[in-house]
């Protein structure tokens, strides 16, 4: 059972190799054996062997769904009916929904099992997981050249990733406001992608930023991908800013030719790359040139105004999302308060974490009277203009656009606390513009450090809804890097190994 | 000349009437707007702002907003878009009231009204805005603690916002109830006060004219067109009265106590909240086809001004009746539903209104009564003016079939066969009772024959009262001069 992709496990568990039942407990014991490594907020074993005894009676009659039987970690963003649903928070420490999200119930009628939900930065705010009101995980695998030091899956899906790539769960939701799902997976060998933005349904999901908001996988390889991506993903009339699309079968895709298609390389993306970077980029240029693709250099000149541009809409919109959090019904409540006033700032005093209420303020700066032109309407100016950007100088001659997905591999957790929040906030600067423009984005895992053998990953920019080219490119990637084989170079820690 | 000036000032007045939107759900959830439930019975997941809970546009709202757009002359917007007004309170739930604050769905409109001298004032309309309501946080339950009641969050409004037009207490309440006359006749709003389906936030300021405006303050929540007045007239003294005594008058919030009619200080403009408004990103701009604002258009009914002037046109009313008839729609359609219901409508029209203006009011104000609780069909009132019409009762007589009808509901001409109550047509019957009136009343006739005429009237009494009222009084007439003339 080991390291099994969701069409490995469902081959086995369709020959009877094992149950349904057999593959929950399995993981469940490497949940508990892991337990150090902090992947799971909370676990839910006696609904997950629920469901795997349900998944195993369809299996006996011959039924098949996409994900019938495939345990999976869920993010702890997602409203899941009767289990305690936290966004990282301690102001959420006790709160369990009475409704299930639409991504996490289109899972469920797709026959999966969760086995929990994953640890994750506070309100999906961080880069790192360390801002979990929960304690921070870390990375199953370790520098090369420094075995002793801990290190970040990335933020804010950390949870997800650290579960995936230990080997806790078949696959895991994940989501995306500013890079979350693509960093972690870029800093943990995984396959992540953030769809268009309307293509999965956000009701249900706690709200960070609802305008830059995207649920999506983190998986082990990209077909994995497609089929997490094709369960989760569907229009939605509960939720207004999901779009009504035709939603194509993303794994019948896989292996389909991408000769002469155009592959763009925006040079702003380029500067200040590391030699582990740029030697990454040529690589890749030259898997794509060989499967007869044409790559085009091309320049997206508000690619440096998309960082601070996000870091204003993103508060804006948080420190209002936020604003229900205040300690009067399903919260946390402070024991100090004399009147309503007390009740609200003692129970937020306390049940934030530091860096959400950076963003609170930071947001209800930005929206002021007095500053709201200079900051909030410049951003969403500026928001235009990146949109534009992409369509004019890219998608005008282009299929796909290829970045690195992060500057660097994954960081210290002892980093953490020397970096500045701008530091910190630099480890978006690839993935942000995607949001801001709401188009879809993938990480594909295709190359290791060369010093410390840490995974680097690829990203792959699409038109909006054009998810399908993402795909077909990001499998000649795979194929092409054989980071299976890639794989076996990186140091593990010994207690997760398996 | 200004003849609404008092003391040398003038009054601005503008008015922001919220009037709840009449749907069976809320703006954004599938809560039942429903009034009176037990308190928090009408409240989803979404109302109480859970996680992940996300808005959902009531469309059928907003298509209201639309027709009250088209009814007041205002300007449907093709896009508009719903904002965030950011604020803590406990029976606010989300934090944020969504609003639209920057592109309201309707901007401009008008709405005419009649002045004390009988002239018309066109009184503007700036825009009307949708928004959701917020809940209700209830005090008086225990010493010690607030309880928060959540049905009303959520609930959908619209915001009228009037251009400071107004020049006096009798102008903003006659907006008031020419626009509730509005909303009633296109459903928009079911404006019963009491529920506080409408509530009006009146601006009010004096300046001496040709000179800037003065401060103004807001007197909120009036929820009667009685207060608003009397708030209003109260509200124009006092500013009198500060000013004239070397007082500036302050930029702020005022409530208006219903118990000492006087107004008082809430809260002061110049510390302000600052609300932060934001396009909601939750929701899609409103983007309306033109096609949806032209049917909603073709479907509004006959507004009251256009009813109004067909019944003076129609059935020719007096301005004075019409205006009365159509102020509501109730009685306006209970009125042509009576006049259809006649045999000769036309002929018919003009007595049928005099009779519900004046009977019928009459009855029903005693009884405190509403015309649609009357437990007899508004045709009976048709057939009563048909038997005075085709004679076969006099006004007279109508009266005791009116009271017989309000009494015992029964159809008038039921009860005018029961009681025996039709007039005496036959010409016979007549003559033989006037030969009897005659020779029982040999002086009186000898006396007219001398050239007495005035007692024409005399026999013409005792013939009445000889067929117990129910004679035809032309056929007397002219029989009896017949006989005289002999």
């Amino acid at each position: 059972m080991k390291n099994l992709t969701i069409l490995e496990a469902k081959k086995a568990l369709k020959n009877k190799e094992f149950s349904a039942v057999e593959l929950t407990r399995h993981y469940l014991n490497r949940i508990e054996h892991c337990k150090s490594i902090n992947a799971f907020i909370t676990t839910c074993a006696d609904n997950a062997i629920d469901s795997a005894k349900k998944a195993d009676e369809l299996i006996s009659k011959g039924q098949d769904l996409p994900l019938l039987g495939i345990p999976l970690g869920i993010k702890d963003l997602y409203c899941t009916k009767g289990v305690r649903t936290t966004a990282g928070s301690k102001i959420l420490e006790n709160f369990i929904p009475e409704y299930e999200s639409t991504v996490t119930q289109n899972l469920l009628n797709n026959g999966a099992i969760f086995l929990g939900k994953t640890n994750m930065d506070e309100f999906a705010m961080g880069s790192s997981n360390a801002t979990s009101y929960f304690g921070p995980c870390f990375l199953p695998y370790c520098k090369s050249t420094n075995t002793e030091m801990k290190l970040v899956p990335g933020g804010s899906s950390g949870g997800s990733a650290t579960a995936v790539a230990t080997d806790l769960c078949v696959a895991a939701t994940a989501s995306d406001t500013g890079g979350s799902i693509r960093q972690p997976a870029a800093f943990s060998g995984l396959v992540g992608i953030k769809p268009t933005y309307g293509l999965c349904s956000r009701y249900g999901m706690v709200a960070f930023a609802s305008s830059l908001d995207q649920a999506g996988p983190i998986t082990k390889n990209v077909a994995d991908a497609a089929i997490m991506l094709n369960a989760m993903a569907s229009y939605d009339v509960n939720d207004s800013t999901s779009e009504n699309v035709k939603i194509p079968d993303y794994k019948s895709v896989l292996g389909q030719s991408i000769k002469g298609m155009k592959i763009g390389i925006p040079k702003e993306y380029l500067e200040g790359l590391n030699n582990d970077g740029l030697n990454l980029i040529e690589e890749a240029k030259k898997w794509l040139t060989d499967a007869g693709c044409n790559i085009v250099d091309i320049s997206l000149k508000t690619t440096p105004y998309a960082l601070p541009a996000y870091y204003i809409i993103a508060p804006a919109e948080a420190s209002s999302n936020l604003a229900r959090y205040d300690g009067v019904r399903y919260t946390y409540r402070s024991k100090q308060f004399n009147n309503i006033e007390d009740l609200y700032v003692n129970s937020r005093s306390e049940g934030f974490g530091e860096e959400v209420k950076r963003r609170i303020l930071t947001g209800t700066y930005v929206l002021s009277a007095g500053f709201f032109d200079a900051y909030y309407n410049k951003a969403l100016k500026i928001q235009k203009l990146i949109k534009s950007d992409f369509q004019q100088n890219a998608f005008n001659c282009v299929d796909i656009i290829l970045t690195l997905t992060t500057p660097s591999t994954a960081f210290g957790l002892e980093e953490v606390g020397k970096m500045s929040p701008l530091e910190m906030y630099l480890n978006d600067v690839f993935t942000v513009t995607a949001n801001i423009a709401g188009l879809p984005a993938m990480s594909v895992p295709c190359g290791l450090s060369g010093k410390d053998k840490l995974p680097l990953g690829i990203q792959l920019i699409g038109n909006r809804f054009d998810e399908s080219n993402i795909f077909k490119v990001a499998y000649v990637i795979e194929q092409s890097a054989n980071f299976e084989e890639l794989k076996k170079n990186i140091v593990w820690r010994k207690e997760y190994e398996q | 000349m200004n003849s609404n000036l008092i003391k040398g000032w003038e009054v601005i007045i503008g008015l922001e009437v919220h009037a709840q939107i009449a749907t069976k759900s809320k703006l954004f959830s599938s809560s039942p707007t429903e009034f009176g439930a037990d308190p928090n019975n009408h409240v989803s997941f979404y109302d109480a702002a859970m996680p992940g809970m996300l808005p959902v546009l009531n469309t059928h709202a907003v298509d209201q907003a639309i027709k009250t757009g088209i009814a007041v002359n205002g300007k449907v917007n093709k896009i508009s878009r719903f904002d965030r007004k950011n604020y803590f309170y406990p029976d606010l739930p989300s934090g944020y009231q969504i609003t639209q604050m920057f592109f309201p769905i309707i901007t401009g409109g008008y709405i005419d009204i009649i002045l004390q001298d009988g002239r018309n004032k066109r009184l503007n309309i700036h825009h009307i805005h949708m928004e959701q309501d917020a809940g209700k946080s209830v005090h008086d339950m225990s010493p010690s603690n607030s309880f928060i009641d959540l049905n009303r969050a959520g609930i959908p409004l619209m915001e009228i916002v009037s251009e400071p037009d107004m020049r006096s207490s009798y102008e903003a309440v006659q907006y008031v109830k020419s626009l509730r006359n509005i909303l009633r006749y296109i459903g928009a709003c079911d404006c019963n006060m009491e529920k506080g389906n409408l509530r009006v936030d009146a601006n009010i300021s004096i300046h001496k004219p040709n000179t800037p405006f003065g401060n103004r303050a807001e007197i909120k929540n009036l929820n009667s067109t009685k207060f608003l007045g009397d708030a209003l007239d109260y509200e124009i003294q006092r500013q009198i009265l500060e000013t004239e005594s070397g007082r500036k008058i302050p930029q702020e919030t005022r409530l208006y106590d219903t118990h000492t009619g006087e107004t008082r200080t809430m809260r002061s403009k110049e510390n302000a909240d600052d609300y932060r408004y934001f396009p909601d990103p939750d929701l899609k701009p409103l983007i309306l086809e033109q096609s949806r604002i032209d049917k909603i258009k073709s479907e509004l009914p006959e507004l009251p001004d256009a009813k109004k002037k067909r019944f003076i046109n129609d059935y020719k009313l007096t301005e004075f009746d019409a205006s009365i008839l159509v102020e509501d729609k109730v009685v306006a359609d209970y009125y042509e539903r009576a006049v259809n219901a006649s045999k000769t409508p036309n002929k018919s029209a003009k007595l049928i209104a005099n009779w519900i203006l004046g009977e019928l009011f009459a009855f029903l104000n005693k009884e405190n009564k509403n015309i649609n609780e009357l437990l007899f069909p508004i045709e009976y009132i048709a057939y009563l003016v048909d038997l005075i019409q085709d004679k076969t009762i006099s006004g007279k007589i109508a009266k005791t079939v009116f009271a017989e009808m309000i009494e015992t509901n029964n159809n008038p001409r039921d009860i005018v066969k029961k009681l025996g109550l039709e007039q005496i047509q036959d010409e016979n019957v007549i003559r033989q009772a006037i030969e009897e009136v005659l020779t029982n009343n040999p002086k009186q006739l000898e006396q007219y024959k001398a050239g007495k005429t005035a007692l024409f009237g005399f026999f013409v009494g005792q013939t009445m009262k000889a067929l117990q009222g129910k004679g035809n009084p032309e056929i007397i007439n002219s029989i009896l001069r017949e006989e005289l003339s002999k």
